[in-house]
């Protein structure tokens, strides 16, 4: 397991970039790894990675049609916010791990 | 699976020329996946796989119940041809594959199109099998971009790292 340095905190990360353990995770670290995938981080943002967060924590399988109903954003919006893979982007800048859905 | 490849896929085109829920289903979720990966993609159909996309077939699309040897029972047994000949299995039968993939999440076609689209991805169809289905583009779902000849297609298909999918 690799350490990785984001935000004054040691995080560990799997081998694709993902974090290990969610509960490292907090705003100032999102923005380092946000910075990675070439995003910067605005309310709206925060706002699916918070419902990504919850998601994840109660166990449900996360998928874009779903994030699309969720009432933050729309499917194209959300492609905007994280463009080129979204769901793969907003899992990894969330703190969780890569979602293994294929719709 | 964390590879990273030297060559990564920029863009699919993919080609459905059969109408079935599962061969239909099939060309969806391989675009929709493709694009959420962020690879360019592009949806092409055809033939019989134009009932996908027209309006007033697309809500109706049906899985066959009779020449699908992989056709079963509930309970895993094997499911008599004789069985899919009765009216109403069929239909029965479709609409017990729609609420399964439901609950995986998968969308009704409509939707998958909108969700693809909304994604980036361009849908066309065949402008041949338009002409012998008598089929105009005002039949069409409003996600659909044009309606494009073969050399078109294949015009589409250019670059490097594209791969052509037929399903």
């Amino acid at each position: 397991m690799e350490q990785k340095n984001y935000a004054g905190i040691a995080i560990e990360i799997n081998e694709e970039g993902y974090m290990v353990n969610m509960d490292q995770w907090n705003k100032d670290v999102a923005v380092e790894l946000a910075k990675e995938e070439d995003i910067e981080l605005t309310d709206k943002h925060y706002d699916i990675l918070e419902y990504i967060r919850n998601k994840v924590k109660s166990g449900d399988t996360l998928t874009i049609r779903a994030i699309g109903k969720s009432g933050i954003v729309d499917i194209k919006g959300f492609y905007t916010l994280f463009p080129g893979g979204p769901l793969k982007k907003a899992t990894k800048i969330a703190g969780v791990s890569k979602p293994s859905s294929c719709v | 699976m964390a590879k990273k490849e030297e060559h990564p896929l920029k863009k699919v085109c993919i080609i459905c020329a059969k109408g079935s829920i599962e061969d239909v289903y099939a060309t969806l979720v391989m675009a929709n996946g493709a694009v959420m990966e962020g690879i360019e993609t592009n949806l092409f159909f055809t033939f019989f796989g134009l009932d996908a996309i027209t309006k007033k077939q697309m809500k109706k699309l049906h899985t066959a119940t009779v020449g699908n040897p992989a056709m079963r029972m509930p309970g895993g047994l094997p499911f008599p041809t004789v069985l899919g000949l009765i009216p109403g299995v069929e239909a029965g039968v479709s609409a017990m594959m729609k609420s399964q993939m439901d609950k995986l999440d998968i969308p009704p076609v409509d939707e998958f199109l909108e969700m693809i689209t909304a994604g980036g991805g361009e849908i066309y169809a065949c402008k041949l099998a338009m002409d012998m289905f008598k089929l105009k583009k005002e039949d069409l779902s409003e996600h659909v971009k044009d309606v494009l000849t073969v050399g078109q297609f294949y015009e589409l298909s250019g670059g490097e790292n594209t791969q052509i999918i037929f399903t």
